[in-house]
Protein backbone atom coordinates (compact mmCIF):
# COMPACT_ATOMS: atom_id res chain seq x y z
CA UNK A 1 0.00 0.00 0.00
CA UNK A 2 2.91 2.18 0.83
CA UNK A 3 4.58 2.02 -2.00
CA UNK A 4 1.72 1.98 -4.24
CA UNK A 5 1.37 5.97 -2.60
CA UNK A 6 4.78 6.61 -3.18
CA UNK A 7 5.39 4.86 -6.64
CA UNK A 8 2.32 6.64 -7.69
CA UNK A 9 3.09 9.95 -6.42
CA UNK A 10 6.76 10.16 -8.31
CA UNK A 11 4.91 9.25 -11.30
CA UNK A 12 2.34 11.94 -11.03
CA UNK A 13 4.99 13.99 -9.79
CA UNK A 14 6.75 14.02 -12.93
CA UNK A 15 3.37 15.54 -13.96
CA UNK A 16 3.32 17.68 -10.99
CA UNK A 17 6.48 19.70 -11.65
CA UNK A 18 5.48 20.08 -15.17
CA UNK A 19 2.24 21.68 -13.78
CA UNK A 20 4.46 23.75 -11.17
CA UNK A 21 6.35 25.44 -14.00
CA UNK A 22 3.39 26.78 -16.22
CA UNK A 23 1.05 27.79 -13.38
CA UNK A 24 3.96 29.20 -10.90
CA UNK A 25 7.07 29.86 -12.65
CA UNK A 26 5.52 31.00 -15.90
CA UNK A 27 2.08 32.27 -14.62
CA UNK A 28 0.50 30.59 -17.83
CA UNK A 29 -2.84 28.61 -16.67
CA UNK A 30 -1.82 25.49 -19.18
CA UNK A 31 -4.73 22.72 -19.90
CA UNK A 32 -2.88 21.37 -22.80
CA UNK A 33 -2.24 18.61 -19.71
CA UNK A 34 -4.89 16.55 -20.22
CA UNK A 35 -4.07 16.07 -23.58
CA UNK A 36 -0.04 15.56 -23.43
CA UNK A 37 -0.53 13.35 -20.65
CA UNK A 38 -1.99 10.19 -22.73
CA UNK A 39 -0.14 11.31 -25.97
CA UNK A 40 2.87 10.21 -23.68
CA UNK A 41 1.52 7.26 -22.70
CA UNK A 42 -0.07 6.58 -26.36
CA UNK A 43 3.56 7.35 -27.90
CA UNK A 44 5.10 4.78 -25.45
CA UNK A 45 2.38 2.19 -25.97
CA UNK A 46 3.01 2.13 -29.74
CA UNK A 47 6.49 1.95 -29.10
CA UNK A 48 5.99 -1.16 -27.05
CA UNK A 49 3.65 -3.00 -28.69
CA UNK A 50 6.03 -3.05 -31.93
CA UNK A 51 9.43 -3.82 -29.74
CA UNK A 52 10.90 -0.38 -30.10
CA UNK A 53 13.81 0.99 -27.90
CA UNK A 54 11.83 1.95 -25.14
CA UNK A 55 14.23 4.65 -23.92
CA UNK A 56 14.34 6.06 -27.40
CA UNK A 57 10.38 5.76 -26.91
CA UNK A 58 10.55 7.90 -23.49
CA UNK A 59 12.59 10.61 -25.74
CA UNK A 60 9.89 10.96 -28.10
CA UNK A 61 7.27 10.83 -25.69
CA UNK A 62 8.71 13.96 -24.11
CA UNK A 63 9.07 15.51 -27.88
CA UNK A 64 5.54 15.28 -28.73
CA UNK A 65 4.97 16.56 -25.27
CA UNK A 66 7.39 19.71 -25.78
CA UNK A 67 5.47 20.10 -29.59
CA UNK A 68 2.45 20.09 -27.87
CA UNK A 69 2.72 22.82 -25.23
CA UNK A 70 4.70 24.89 -28.36
CA UNK A 71 1.48 24.77 -29.96
CA UNK A 72 -0.45 26.24 -27.27
CA UNK A 73 1.62 28.51 -26.66
CA UNK A 74 2.78 30.08 -30.35
CA UNK A 75 -1.52 29.83 -30.58
CA UNK A 76 -1.35 32.59 -27.51
CA UNK A 77 1.52 34.09 -28.69
CA UNK A 78 0.80 35.06 -32.13
CA UNK A 79 -3.38 35.01 -32.47
CA UNK A 80 -3.35 36.13 -28.89
CA UNK A 81 -6.18 33.27 -28.20
CA UNK A 82 -6.06 33.64 -24.10
CA UNK A 83 -3.55 31.25 -22.82
CA UNK A 84 -6.44 28.69 -20.94
CA UNK A 85 -8.82 28.99 -24.40
CA UNK A 86 -5.24 27.87 -26.45
CA UNK A 87 -4.54 25.09 -23.58
CA UNK A 88 -8.43 23.93 -24.14
CA UNK A 89 -7.91 23.82 -28.05
CA UNK A 90 -4.66 21.88 -28.25
CA UNK A 91 -5.67 18.93 -25.39
CA UNK A 92 -9.28 18.41 -27.72
CA UNK A 93 -6.95 18.42 -30.72
CA UNK A 94 -5.09 15.65 -28.97
CA UNK A 95 -7.65 13.69 -28.42
CA UNK A 96 -7.60 12.85 -32.16
CA UNK A 97 -3.68 12.58 -32.51
CA UNK A 98 -4.19 10.13 -29.23
CA UNK A 99 -7.03 7.74 -30.82
CA UNK A 100 -4.09 7.91 -33.93
CA UNK A 101 -1.50 7.14 -32.46
CA UNK A 102 -2.91 4.33 -30.10
CA UNK A 103 -5.33 2.68 -33.01
CA UNK A 104 -7.96 2.24 -30.31
CA UNK A 105 -9.28 3.47 -27.38
CA UNK A 106 -7.25 1.39 -25.09
CA UNK A 107 -4.58 -0.71 -26.09
CA UNK A 108 -3.28 -3.53 -23.32
CA UNK A 109 0.82 -3.65 -22.43
CA UNK A 110 0.38 -6.63 -20.29
CA UNK A 111 2.69 -8.96 -22.51
CA UNK A 112 5.38 -6.69 -22.98
CA UNK A 113 8.62 -5.61 -21.78
CA UNK A 114 8.41 -2.43 -20.54
CA UNK A 115 11.39 -0.13 -18.83
CA UNK A 116 9.57 -1.38 -15.13
CA UNK A 117 9.29 -4.63 -15.96
CA UNK A 118 13.13 -4.95 -17.59
CA UNK A 119 14.07 -3.09 -13.81
CA UNK A 120 12.14 -6.01 -11.57
CA UNK A 121 13.51 -8.54 -14.10
CA UNK A 122 17.56 -6.91 -13.66
CA UNK A 123 17.02 -6.29 -10.11
CA UNK A 124 14.88 -9.55 -8.85
CA UNK A 125 18.02 -11.23 -10.79
CA UNK A 126 20.75 -9.54 -8.63
CA UNK A 127 19.46 -8.61 -6.04
CA UNK A 128 16.12 -10.82 -4.97
CA UNK A 129 14.08 -7.35 -4.52
CA UNK A 130 10.32 -7.20 -4.95
CA UNK A 131 8.51 -5.58 -7.45
CA UNK A 132 7.27 -3.15 -5.20
CA UNK A 133 11.08 -2.28 -4.14
CA UNK A 134 12.09 -2.39 -7.83
CA UNK A 135 9.46 -0.03 -8.47
CA UNK A 136 10.31 1.78 -5.76
CA UNK A 137 13.54 1.99 -6.35
CA UNK A 138 13.19 2.91 -10.46
CA UNK A 139 11.53 5.96 -9.63
CA UNK A 140 13.41 7.49 -6.51
CA UNK A 141 15.87 7.37 -9.32
CA UNK A 142 13.88 9.24 -12.35
CA UNK A 143 12.65 11.69 -10.10
CA UNK A 144 15.50 12.47 -7.99
CA UNK A 145 17.46 13.03 -11.95
CA UNK A 146 14.63 15.15 -13.24
CA UNK A 147 14.16 17.52 -10.04
CA UNK A 148 18.12 17.54 -10.05
CA UNK A 149 18.14 18.89 -13.61
CA UNK A 150 15.07 21.15 -13.35
CA UNK A 151 16.89 22.66 -10.64
CA UNK A 152 19.84 23.08 -12.42
CA UNK A 153 18.04 24.08 -15.58
CA UNK A 154 16.23 26.69 -13.39
CA UNK A 155 19.45 28.14 -11.69
CA UNK A 156 20.74 29.51 -15.54
CA UNK A 157 20.42 32.68 -17.44
CA UNK A 158 17.23 31.04 -19.02
CA UNK A 159 16.17 29.31 -16.30
CA UNK A 160 16.17 32.77 -14.20
CA UNK A 161 14.42 34.34 -17.56
CA UNK A 162 11.87 32.17 -17.46
CA UNK A 163 11.17 32.48 -13.53
CA UNK A 164 11.30 36.27 -13.91
CA UNK A 165 8.37 35.66 -17.15
CA UNK A 166 5.93 34.81 -14.72
CA UNK A 167 6.33 37.69 -12.02
CA UNK A 168 6.90 40.82 -14.42
CA UNK A 169 6.73 40.40 -17.93
CA UNK A 170 7.87 44.02 -18.79
CA UNK A 171 11.13 43.65 -17.27
CA UNK A 172 11.74 40.51 -19.41
CA UNK A 173 11.44 42.61 -22.26
CA UNK A 174 13.58 45.87 -20.72
CA UNK A 175 16.08 43.19 -20.64
CA UNK A 176 15.95 42.88 -24.64
CA UNK A 177 14.77 39.17 -23.76
CA UNK A 178 11.15 38.15 -26.62
CA UNK A 179 8.78 36.96 -24.08
CA UNK A 180 7.07 34.98 -26.63
CA UNK A 181 9.93 32.35 -27.14
CA UNK A 182 10.60 32.07 -23.66
CA UNK A 183 6.34 30.96 -23.33
CA UNK A 184 7.40 28.18 -26.01
CA UNK A 185 10.04 26.99 -24.07
CA UNK A 186 8.43 27.55 -20.65
CA UNK A 187 4.95 25.38 -21.98
CA UNK A 188 6.84 23.12 -23.92
CA UNK A 189 9.09 21.65 -21.23
CA UNK A 190 6.31 21.27 -19.06
CA UNK A 191 4.25 19.53 -21.37
CA UNK A 192 7.14 17.39 -21.89
CA UNK A 193 7.64 16.58 -18.39
CA UNK A 194 3.83 15.38 -18.42
CA UNK A 195 4.40 13.18 -21.34
CA UNK A 196 7.14 11.38 -19.61
CA UNK A 197 4.56 11.01 -16.36
CA UNK A 198 2.04 10.15 -18.93
CA UNK A 199 4.30 7.33 -20.70
CA UNK A 200 5.51 6.13 -17.67
CA UNK A 201 2.09 5.69 -15.77
CA UNK A 202 0.85 3.62 -18.76
CA UNK A 203 3.69 1.13 -17.91
CA UNK A 204 2.80 1.17 -14.54
CA UNK A 205 -0.87 0.36 -15.02
CA UNK A 206 0.09 -2.18 -18.17
CA UNK A 207 -2.40 -0.35 -20.49
CA UNK A 208 -2.60 3.25 -22.48
CA UNK A 209 -6.02 4.72 -22.49
CA UNK A 210 -7.05 7.27 -24.65
CA UNK A 211 -9.10 8.62 -21.12
CA UNK A 212 -5.89 8.60 -19.13
CA UNK A 213 -5.25 12.37 -19.13
CA UNK A 214 -9.12 12.95 -17.60
CA UNK A 215 -9.13 15.84 -14.85
CA UNK A 216 -5.31 15.22 -14.23
CA UNK A 217 -4.62 19.37 -14.28
CA UNK A 218 -6.32 19.23 -11.01
CA UNK A 219 -3.87 15.93 -9.51
CA UNK A 220 -1.16 18.19 -10.76
CA UNK A 221 -2.75 21.64 -9.71
CA UNK A 222 -3.58 19.76 -6.09
CA UNK A 223 0.01 18.60 -5.70
CA UNK A 224 1.64 21.99 -6.39
CA UNK A 225 -1.20 23.48 -3.86
CA UNK A 226 -0.63 21.36 -1.04
CA UNK A 227 3.49 21.08 -1.34
CA UNK A 228 3.14 24.64 -1.11
CA UNK A 229 2.52 24.22 2.59
CA UNK A 230 5.41 22.19 3.14
CA UNK A 231 8.41 23.94 3.32
CA UNK A 232 8.75 27.62 2.94
CA UNK A 233 11.51 28.70 0.70
CA UNK A 234 12.07 30.62 -2.60
CA UNK A 235 14.97 28.15 -3.34
CA UNK A 236 13.88 25.97 -6.11
CA UNK A 237 15.91 23.19 -4.65
CA UNK A 238 12.65 23.10 -2.01
CA UNK A 239 10.17 24.08 -4.38
CA UNK A 240 10.53 21.28 -6.49
CA UNK A 241 10.53 18.76 -3.66
CA UNK A 242 7.59 20.43 -2.18
CA UNK A 243 5.92 19.79 -5.69
CA UNK A 244 6.49 16.05 -5.69
CA UNK A 245 6.04 15.63 -1.80
CA UNK A 246 2.69 16.76 -2.30
CA UNK A 247 2.15 14.60 -4.85
CA UNK A 248 2.67 11.79 -2.92
CA UNK A 249 -0.20 13.20 0.11
CA UNK A 250 -1.95 13.49 -2.54
CA UNK A 251 -1.73 10.26 -4.12
CA UNK A 252 -2.52 8.98 -0.13
CA UNK A 253 -5.37 11.36 0.15
CA UNK A 254 -6.76 9.44 -3.02
CA UNK A 255 -5.95 6.27 -1.78
CA UNK A 256 -7.65 7.33 1.52
CA UNK A 257 -10.58 7.79 -0.37
CA UNK A 258 -10.73 4.68 -2.23
CA UNK A 259 -10.61 2.73 1.40
CA UNK A 260 -13.61 4.99 2.42
CA UNK A 261 -15.87 3.97 -0.65
CA UNK A 262 -15.16 0.46 0.42
CA UNK A 263 -15.54 0.69 3.95
CA UNK A 264 -18.97 2.81 4.29
CA UNK A 265 -21.60 0.61 2.97
CA UNK A 266 -23.48 3.21 1.79
CA UNK A 267 -20.53 4.88 -0.90
CA UNK A 268 -20.76 3.06 -4.26
CA UNK A 269 -17.74 2.93 -6.65
CA UNK A 270 -19.28 5.75 -8.25
CA UNK A 271 -19.22 7.98 -5.64
CA UNK A 272 -15.37 7.44 -6.25
CA UNK A 273 -14.75 11.27 -7.41
CA UNK A 274 -17.05 12.76 -5.66
CA UNK A 275 -15.24 11.72 -2.62
CA UNK A 276 -11.50 12.62 -3.92
CA UNK A 277 -12.42 16.08 -4.57
CA UNK A 278 -14.44 16.41 -1.14
CA UNK A 279 -10.95 15.26 0.48
CA UNK A 280 -8.97 17.80 -1.82
CA UNK A 281 -10.56 20.34 -1.19
CA UNK A 282 -10.41 19.56 2.91
CA UNK A 283 -6.63 19.07 2.29
CA UNK A 284 -6.51 22.88 0.80
CA UNK A 285 -8.89 24.03 3.09
CA UNK A 286 -6.48 22.55 6.05
CA UNK A 287 -3.57 24.43 4.22
CA UNK A 288 -5.51 27.72 3.61
CA UNK A 289 -5.84 27.42 8.05
CA UNK A 290 -2.75 26.91 8.70
CA UNK A 291 -1.57 29.54 6.85
CA UNK A 292 -4.46 32.06 8.81
CA UNK A 293 -3.00 30.76 11.75
CA UNK A 294 0.41 31.03 11.59
CA UNK A 295 -0.70 35.28 10.13
CA UNK A 296 -2.37 35.82 12.93
CA UNK A 297 -0.32 34.14 15.41
CA UNK A 298 2.84 36.44 13.36
CA UNK A 299 0.47 39.52 14.08
CA UNK A 300 0.32 38.77 18.32
CA UNK A 301 3.63 38.65 18.45
CA UNK B 1 22.72 59.86 -31.90
CA UNK B 2 18.76 59.53 -31.58
CA UNK B 3 16.48 60.98 -34.41
CA UNK B 4 13.03 61.35 -34.75
CA UNK B 5 11.34 62.17 -37.97
CA UNK B 6 8.34 63.73 -38.17
CA UNK B 7 6.52 61.18 -35.52
CA UNK B 8 2.88 61.31 -35.46
CA UNK B 9 0.85 58.29 -33.36
CA UNK B 10 -3.35 58.81 -34.07
CA UNK B 11 -5.49 56.56 -31.40
CA UNK B 12 -8.57 54.81 -32.56
CA UNK B 13 -7.97 56.57 -35.78
CA UNK B 14 -11.34 57.21 -37.76
CA UNK B 15 -13.36 57.18 -34.77
CA UNK B 16 -15.40 59.80 -32.45
CA UNK B 17 -12.63 58.80 -29.70
CA UNK B 18 -9.66 60.11 -32.19
CA UNK B 19 -6.78 61.33 -30.01
CA UNK B 20 -3.52 62.61 -32.11
CA UNK B 21 -1.54 61.76 -29.32
CA UNK B 22 1.69 63.27 -30.53
CA UNK B 23 2.07 65.81 -33.78
CA UNK B 24 4.88 65.82 -35.86
CA UNK B 25 7.62 65.30 -33.33
CA UNK B 26 11.05 65.87 -34.90
CA UNK B 27 14.02 65.38 -31.94
CA UNK B 28 17.50 64.92 -32.27
CA UNK B 29 19.07 63.33 -29.04
CA UNK B 30 22.89 64.05 -29.04
CA UNK B 31 25.07 61.82 -27.24
CA UNK B 32 25.87 62.80 -23.63
CA UNK B 33 22.71 65.14 -23.55
CA UNK B 34 20.71 65.19 -20.69
CA UNK B 35 17.52 66.27 -21.38
CA UNK B 36 14.34 66.75 -18.81
CA UNK B 37 10.91 67.21 -20.34
CA UNK B 38 7.63 68.64 -18.79
CA UNK B 39 4.28 68.84 -20.10
CA UNK B 40 0.89 68.54 -18.02
CA UNK B 41 -1.39 65.62 -17.97
CA UNK B 42 -2.02 63.99 -21.52
CA UNK B 43 0.98 65.89 -23.45
CA UNK B 44 2.33 63.09 -24.81
CA UNK B 45 5.33 62.39 -22.89
CA UNK B 46 4.70 59.00 -22.00
CA UNK B 47 3.41 58.32 -25.28
CA UNK B 48 6.80 59.74 -26.73
CA UNK B 49 8.90 56.85 -24.69
CA UNK B 50 6.64 54.17 -25.38
CA UNK B 51 7.54 55.68 -29.27
CA UNK B 52 11.34 56.13 -28.44
CA UNK B 53 11.24 52.35 -26.78
CA UNK B 54 8.90 50.57 -29.36
CA UNK B 55 6.07 49.57 -27.25
CA UNK B 56 3.61 51.77 -29.95
CA UNK B 57 4.68 51.43 -33.27
CA UNK B 58 4.26 55.31 -34.90
CA UNK B 59 1.64 56.21 -37.48
CA UNK B 60 3.69 58.06 -39.38
CA UNK B 61 7.30 58.97 -39.14
CA UNK B 62 10.93 57.60 -38.37
CA UNK B 63 13.12 56.73 -35.41
CA UNK B 64 16.85 56.15 -35.76
CA UNK B 65 18.80 55.15 -33.07
CA UNK B 66 22.71 55.48 -34.04
CA UNK B 67 21.52 56.32 -37.32
CA UNK B 68 19.80 52.56 -37.67
CA UNK B 69 16.28 52.71 -38.83
CA UNK B 70 13.81 51.12 -35.77
CA UNK B 71 10.74 52.55 -36.52
CA UNK B 72 9.70 48.74 -36.85
CA UNK B 73 12.04 46.65 -34.62
CA UNK B 74 9.75 45.35 -31.79
CA UNK B 75 10.57 46.26 -28.34
CA UNK B 76 12.22 43.90 -26.90
CA UNK B 77 15.67 44.40 -29.48
CA UNK B 78 15.36 47.96 -28.65
CA UNK B 79 15.70 47.04 -25.31
CA UNK B 80 19.22 46.06 -25.74
CA UNK B 81 20.36 49.44 -26.37
CA UNK B 82 17.93 51.60 -24.67
CA UNK B 83 17.41 51.19 -20.52
CA UNK B 84 13.80 52.23 -19.20
CA UNK B 85 12.47 53.47 -16.03
CA UNK B 86 8.87 53.33 -14.95
CA UNK B 87 7.26 55.48 -12.40
CA UNK B 88 6.36 51.90 -10.77
CA UNK B 89 9.12 50.94 -8.85
CA UNK B 90 7.74 47.96 -9.12
CA UNK B 91 8.09 47.26 -12.99
CA UNK B 92 11.64 46.83 -12.88
CA UNK B 93 12.55 43.88 -11.03
CA UNK B 94 11.12 40.43 -10.38
CA UNK B 95 9.82 40.69 -6.53
CA UNK B 96 9.53 37.10 -6.29
CA UNK B 97 13.23 36.95 -7.36
CA UNK B 98 16.29 37.08 -4.97
CA UNK B 99 18.37 40.43 -5.72
CA UNK B 100 21.48 38.17 -7.30
CA UNK B 101 19.05 36.58 -9.39
CA UNK B 102 17.98 39.67 -10.77
CA UNK B 103 21.30 41.33 -11.02
CA UNK B 104 22.57 38.47 -13.15
CA UNK B 105 19.56 38.60 -15.45
CA UNK B 106 20.33 42.74 -16.14
CA UNK B 107 24.00 42.18 -17.07
CA UNK B 108 23.45 40.54 -20.34
CA UNK B 109 20.53 41.99 -22.61
CA UNK B 110 19.49 39.63 -25.21
CA UNK B 111 18.69 35.90 -25.41
CA UNK B 112 19.83 34.08 -22.28
CA UNK B 113 20.93 30.66 -22.71
CA UNK B 114 21.14 27.59 -20.35
CA UNK B 115 24.38 28.69 -18.75
CA UNK B 116 25.27 29.01 -15.29
CA UNK B 117 26.73 32.58 -14.92
CA UNK B 118 26.01 33.44 -11.52
CA UNK B 119 29.09 32.53 -9.59
CA UNK B 120 31.63 33.98 -6.72
CA UNK B 121 33.65 36.36 -9.26
CA UNK B 122 29.59 37.77 -10.33
CA UNK B 123 28.71 37.88 -6.84
CA UNK B 124 31.44 39.94 -5.31
CA UNK B 125 30.95 42.56 -8.68
CA UNK B 126 27.22 42.88 -7.42
CA UNK B 127 28.33 43.56 -4.30
CA UNK B 128 31.07 46.22 -5.13
CA UNK B 129 28.38 47.75 -6.91
CA UNK B 130 25.94 47.81 -4.50
CA UNK B 131 27.91 49.84 -2.25
CA UNK B 132 27.13 52.77 -4.39
CA UNK B 133 23.54 52.74 -3.39
CA UNK B 134 24.31 53.28 0.03
CA UNK B 135 21.38 50.91 1.45
CA UNK B 136 23.01 48.04 3.02
CA UNK B 137 21.83 46.09 -0.40
CA UNK B 138 25.04 44.09 -0.86
CA UNK B 139 24.82 41.77 2.34
CA UNK B 140 20.85 41.09 1.32
CA UNK B 141 21.92 39.32 -2.28
CA UNK B 142 20.25 36.20 -1.41
CA UNK B 143 16.94 38.29 -0.02
CA UNK B 144 13.63 38.02 -2.19
CA UNK B 145 13.28 41.72 -3.75
CA UNK B 146 9.54 42.07 -2.63
CA UNK B 147 10.98 42.51 0.58
CA UNK B 148 12.64 45.80 -0.05
CA UNK B 149 10.73 48.95 0.08
CA UNK B 150 9.30 50.89 -3.29
CA UNK B 151 12.86 53.43 -2.99
CA UNK B 152 15.48 50.26 -2.58
CA UNK B 153 13.49 48.85 -5.83
CA UNK B 154 13.85 51.48 -7.33
CA UNK B 155 17.36 51.98 -7.01
CA UNK B 156 18.21 48.57 -8.09
CA UNK B 157 16.23 49.25 -11.04
CA UNK B 158 18.56 52.18 -11.48
CA UNK B 159 21.75 49.92 -10.81
CA UNK B 160 20.36 47.11 -12.75
CA UNK B 161 20.13 49.65 -16.00
CA UNK B 162 23.66 51.17 -15.44
CA UNK B 163 25.52 47.35 -15.40
CA UNK B 164 23.34 46.84 -18.99
CA UNK B 165 25.30 50.23 -20.16
CA UNK B 166 22.55 51.14 -22.50
CA UNK B 167 22.93 53.71 -24.89
CA UNK B 168 19.68 55.66 -24.41
CA UNK B 169 18.20 55.74 -20.71
CA UNK B 170 14.23 57.09 -20.78
CA UNK B 171 13.28 57.49 -17.15
CA UNK B 172 9.68 57.87 -17.06
CA UNK B 173 8.85 60.05 -13.76
CA UNK B 174 10.94 57.36 -11.81
CA UNK B 175 10.84 59.03 -8.29
CA UNK B 176 7.26 59.93 -8.75
CA UNK B 177 5.97 56.77 -6.73
CA UNK B 178 8.06 57.40 -3.95
CA UNK B 179 8.42 59.32 -0.71
CA UNK B 180 9.94 62.70 -0.60
CA UNK B 181 13.13 61.12 0.98
CA UNK B 182 13.61 58.31 -0.81
CA UNK B 183 12.78 60.45 -4.09
CA UNK B 184 15.60 62.86 -3.65
CA UNK B 185 17.84 59.46 -2.84
CA UNK B 186 16.94 58.12 -6.20
CA UNK B 187 17.01 61.68 -7.69
CA UNK B 188 20.75 61.59 -6.44
CA UNK B 189 22.03 57.95 -7.22
CA UNK B 190 20.55 58.95 -11.36
CA UNK B 191 22.63 61.88 -11.44
CA UNK B 192 25.54 60.26 -10.06
CA UNK B 193 25.16 57.26 -12.47
CA UNK B 194 24.21 59.65 -15.39
CA UNK B 195 27.85 61.55 -15.12
CA UNK B 196 29.72 58.60 -13.97
CA UNK B 197 29.18 56.38 -17.14
CA UNK B 198 27.81 59.60 -19.20
CA UNK B 199 25.02 58.35 -20.28
CA UNK B 200 22.64 59.74 -22.68
CA UNK B 201 19.23 60.57 -20.44
CA UNK B 202 15.76 61.81 -21.20
CA UNK B 203 13.72 62.68 -18.01
CA UNK B 204 9.78 62.80 -17.95
CA UNK B 205 9.03 64.87 -14.51
CA UNK B 206 6.07 66.79 -13.13
CA UNK B 207 8.13 69.17 -11.09
CA UNK B 208 9.26 72.45 -12.86
CA UNK B 209 12.02 72.69 -10.47
CA UNK B 210 13.26 69.98 -10.78
CA UNK B 211 13.35 69.91 -14.57
CA UNK B 212 15.54 73.75 -14.42
CA UNK B 213 17.74 72.35 -12.09
CA UNK B 214 19.12 68.85 -14.01
CA UNK B 215 20.51 68.24 -17.40
CA UNK B 216 21.80 70.38 -20.36
CA UNK B 217 18.53 70.90 -22.42
CA UNK B 218 14.71 71.34 -21.47
CA UNK B 219 11.79 70.56 -23.69
CA UNK B 220 8.05 71.22 -22.68
CA UNK B 221 5.42 69.42 -23.99
CA UNK B 222 1.34 70.25 -24.94
CA UNK B 223 -1.39 68.56 -26.57
CA UNK B 224 0.84 66.50 -28.39
CA UNK B 225 4.12 68.74 -29.40
CA UNK B 226 7.29 69.61 -28.44
CA UNK B 227 6.21 73.89 -27.56
CA UNK B 228 9.64 74.87 -26.19
CA UNK B 229 12.95 73.50 -26.88
CA UNK B 230 15.98 75.15 -24.40
CA UNK B 231 19.59 74.34 -23.90
CA UNK B 232 23.06 75.96 -23.12
CA UNK B 233 22.91 79.20 -21.20
CA UNK B 234 18.91 79.35 -21.79
CA UNK B 235 18.54 76.56 -20.05
CA UNK B 236 21.10 77.62 -17.33
CA UNK B 237 19.28 81.40 -16.68
CA UNK B 238 15.65 79.94 -17.00
CA UNK B 239 13.37 80.29 -13.61
CA UNK B 240 9.91 78.98 -12.69
CA UNK B 241 8.54 82.21 -13.48
CA UNK B 242 10.28 82.73 -16.48
CA UNK B 243 8.87 78.61 -18.03
CA UNK B 244 5.50 80.16 -16.98
CA UNK B 245 5.78 83.35 -18.88
CA UNK B 246 7.14 81.41 -21.83
CA UNK B 247 4.04 79.05 -21.32
CA UNK B 248 1.81 81.66 -21.20
CA UNK B 249 3.48 83.35 -24.59
CA UNK B 250 3.05 80.21 -26.45
CA UNK B 251 0.15 78.90 -25.91
CA UNK B 252 -1.69 82.47 -25.21
CA UNK B 253 -4.14 80.33 -22.83
CA UNK B 254 -5.09 79.85 -19.26
CA UNK B 255 -2.63 78.36 -17.71
CA UNK B 256 -4.38 77.69 -14.29
CA UNK B 257 -5.18 74.70 -14.69
CA UNK B 258 -2.17 73.89 -15.56
CA UNK B 259 -0.31 75.62 -12.97
CA UNK B 260 -1.84 73.17 -10.46
CA UNK B 261 -0.55 70.29 -12.49
CA UNK B 262 3.10 71.51 -12.93
CA UNK B 263 3.58 71.93 -9.41
CA UNK B 264 7.24 73.21 -7.86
Amino acid sequence: MIEGIFIEGCIYGIMALGVFITFRVLDFPDLTVDGTFPLGAAIMAAFLTHGLNLWLALFIASIGGFLAGMLTAVMHNELKIPNLLAGILTMILLYSVNLRILGTSNVSLLNVNTILSNTYDFLKLHFGFSREISYMLLFILVIMIIKLLLDLFFRTDLGLTLGALGNNEQMIKCQGVNPKIIKIIGVGLSNSLVAISGAFAAQYQNFADIGLGQGIIIAGLASVMIGEFLIKSNKIFWLTLNVILGSIIFNGVMYGARILIFNIPFLKASDLKFVQVLLVVACLAVTRIQAFLQKKRRKSQ
Amino acid sequence: MIKLENLSIIFNEGTPDENRALKNINLQIREGDFITIIGSNGAGKSTLFNLIAGTYTPTSGRIFINNKNVTRVPEYRRARFIGRIFQNPLMGTAGNMSLEDNLMMACKKGFKWPVISLNSTMRSLFRQELVQLEMNLENRLKDNVALFSGGQRQALTLLMMVLSSPSLVLLDEHTAALDPKNAQLVLELTTMFIEKYKLTTVMITHNMAQAIQYGNRLLMMDNGEIIFDVSGRGKEQLTIEKLVEKFHEIRKKEFATDEVLLSE
